[in-house]
């Protein structure tokens, strides 16, 4: 398999059919449009749904026990709302548990394909795998401490799944090739770089000040992840990136 | 070329085998591989899995062939299996659907033309214009909501434009029955054609009614809801043209038949190599269960099989373009409407009668179908390729 697309017979476009597409377009003075509109009737519909629905992807639990929750201290939480820190913390838990399978699965293609020169080693991919793997570790520990039940599926870790969905299948896919992989992987680092930080941010916010610390430290691992694997995909495609380390 | 389905004996059953890595195989390419490849496996995995619903409600209904059907029922499933993985991960919900209308508007023009029966043969050139209605909705769902060009995947070969208005085709069950051909003098050939057409539209409803709740913007989830709704009354329609008075056995007989004349149209037009070995080795199988079929209906009905399987196949289903075809339909047929088994013009439609207020009270709230097309017409590279979105009507001064 090669690091990047080839010239081949791609159907999809036109120019493969100019005449089939001129006999297409010729219809359409003939058969116009039924109902006179534009895109703006999606738009309303949208809207009257919204309202309509009324309602949240789900909710955030109550802590497990009330005596795990004054154990914690969790009652004692600044900030806006303590259930906004559950809520955040249970997508990052399930964020970075999907990032052990991710690279997991990069790995797998990577073992496959063989890698490129400029590119990670397996040792480098296995660390951030492990890094993902210890993030997840703290998360758990985290929740638990404030008396939360880390096996739930909290609103922003459903979002954050629905959002990511994209990545894992373009990395498990058989078809595509390493550099393809890193570009999917490169958009998680992202997203986990932002809420990452965010996180960090919340968590001093809310009180959790020796919490904070230990994310500060995750976060400054992720930043490594981000800036390693845009490197990589840079390298991939023969380009120099300003931001990327060497 | 023809196929003599008594006499050509293909594989036998006991024969037919496969392993798990036979049955995941790799996919065609949604971006390389000709529309009509994506066509055929889409519509083998409609005839495939119509061949498992039969053959359950035929076990249902039968202790003593119950046996036989599961031999016969386990290697229709696997062959199903094998075809539907051919479809690729890369191609999304609305990309497949986008191929099942596809599937519908050219399969079934290329039936209308070639049914001997001019009743029948309007059947299909009716639920013809409503599925092309369909993909012009669809088309216009892929376009707005997601940015895609619908033309990605039907390479030209099919119009995206509107047809008979599918929120007019909705019908009371009354008005869905229509005639049926007759067991005894029938032609094969339109036994095949509505054994086809059934299977592949309970197919598109099935697929409808599963995928449909899994698309996210409710536009998409109403208007899945409102084509699928058609597609039931499609099945009713093609269901009904199909003599009841048919036995459990012939059938079955004329299920098995129906296979081979898709098989070797699939194996007669197919460019994928790899993929045109798929239909040929199925071909076989198919003759295997044809002659399976045919000894059970010889032994339980004490029937010469070649008294329902009595010509040699010679015609196949054309995979083609056929726009021509369907544009004069179009034109001459777009303002029908059904009225029991009869069609007549739209205008004659009876005021207040059971299909007009039936439609009336299903649209009372608005319909997605109208909605989500709303002045929409198709453009190379999408509606965005000849103007600006609709929520920015004046060019915006970036600098000012």
């Amino acid at each position: 398999m090669t690091m990047h697309a080839e010239l081949g017979i791609n159907r999809t476009g036109i120019s493969t059919s100019p005449a089939l597409t001129q006999d297409m377009l010729a219809g359409r003075e003939e058969f116009p449009p039924d109902v006179a509109g534009d895109e703006r009737n999606i738009a309303l519909f949208r809207a009257e749904s919204v309202q309509q629905w009324n309602e949240p992807l789900g909710s955030v639990p109550p802590p497990t026990t009330v005596k795990g929750m004054v154990k914690s201290g969790v009652t004692a939480l600044k900030g806006e709302s303590p259930v906004l820190l559950i809520d955040k913390l249970g997508a990052r838990l399930a964020f970075e548990r999907t990032g052990v399978r991710l690279y997991e699965a990069l790995l797998s293609k990577f073992d496959a394909t063989g890698g490129f020169d400029a590119g990670p080693t397996r040792v480098e991919l296995e660390g951030i795998l492990e890094d993902e793997f210890n993030h997840f570790s703290l998360l758990k520990e985290a929740l638990t401490q404030l008396g939360a039940d880390p096996t739930v599926m909290t609103p922003s870790a459903d979002l954050q799944a629905t959002i990511g969905a994209g990545a894992m299948h373009v990395i498990v896919e058989p078809r595509t090739n390493f550099a393809q992989c890193l570009e999917a992987a490169v958009t998680i680092e992202l997203v986990d770089n932002e809420s990452w930080d965010a996180l960090t941010a919340l968590a001093d916010q809310s009180g959790q000040r020796e919490l904070a610390t230990r994310f500060k430290a995750a976060l400054v691992q992720e930043t490594m992840h981000l800036l390693h694997v845009r490197r990589w995909l840079a390298n991939s495609q023969g380009i120099t990136r300003s931001d990327a380390t060497t | 070329m023809s196929i003599d389905l008594l006499n050509d004996r293909g594989t036998p059953l006991d024969q037919q085998k496969f392993t798990w890595k036979e049955l995941v195989q790799p996919t065609y390419s949604k971006l390389d591989d000709d529309a009509f490849t994506r066509v055929r496996v889409i519509l083998m995995n409609g005839i495939e899995s119509d061949q498992l619903r039969f053959s359950h409600a035929c076990s249902r209904m039968n202790r003593v062939l119950q046996r036989d059907l599961a031999r016969l029922r386990r290697v229709e499933q696997h062959q199903q299996t094998l075809i539907n993985w051919l479809n690729p991960a890369d191609q999304s919900v609305l990309e497949t659907t986008i191929g099942f209308e596809q599937v519908a508007i050219e399969v079934t023009a290329a039936l209308a033309l070639k049914e001997p029966d001019p009743y029948l043969a309007q059947v299909y050139r009716f639920g013809l214009l409503e599925d092309f209605d369909h993909m012009y909705r669809y088309g216009a769902l892929m376009d707005r909501v997601e940015g895609k060009d619908p033309n990605n995947l039907l390479q030209s070969y099919t119009d995206v434009l509107p047809g008979r208005p599918t929120s007019l085709q909705h019908r009371h069950p009354d008005d869905e029955i229509r005639n049926h051909y007759d067991r005894e003098s029938a032609n094969l050939r339109t036994k095949l054609h509505a054994y086809t057409l059934v299977a592949a539209e309970f197919q598109t409803h099935d697929y409808y009614m599963t995928v449909g709740p899994t698309y996210f913007d409710p536009i998409g989830r109403q208007l899945y809801a409102e084509i699928a709704s058609i597609e039931e009354q499609h099945v009713t329609q093609y269901e009904s043209i199909i003599d009841a008075g048919e036995t459990w056995l012939e059938k079955l007989l004329l299920s098995q038949a129906m296979e081979v004349y898709n098989y070797y149209s699939c194996v007669q037009s197919e460019r994928n190599p790899r993929i045109k070995a798929i239909w040929e080795r199925f071909l076989d199988y198919e003759l295997g269960h044809v002659r399976y079929v045919a000894d059970l209906f010889e032994n339980h009905e004490h029937r010469d099989a070649a008294s329902v399987l009595d010509t040699k196949l010679t015609e196949t289903i054309d995979f083609v373009s056929h726009r021509e075809f369907v544009r004069d339909v179009l034109r001459k047929e777009t303002q029908l409407t059904a009225s029991g088994p009869n069609f007549i013009p739209m205008a004659e439609e009876p005021k207040n009668g059971p299909s007009q207020r039936y439609r009336e009270q299903l649209n009372s709230e608005g319909e997605a179908t109208e909605r989500v097309a709303a002045g929409y017409e198709w453009a190379p590279g999408t509606e965005l390729a000849r103007k600006r979105p609709a929520a920015t009507p004046v060019q915006p001064n970036l600098h000012a």
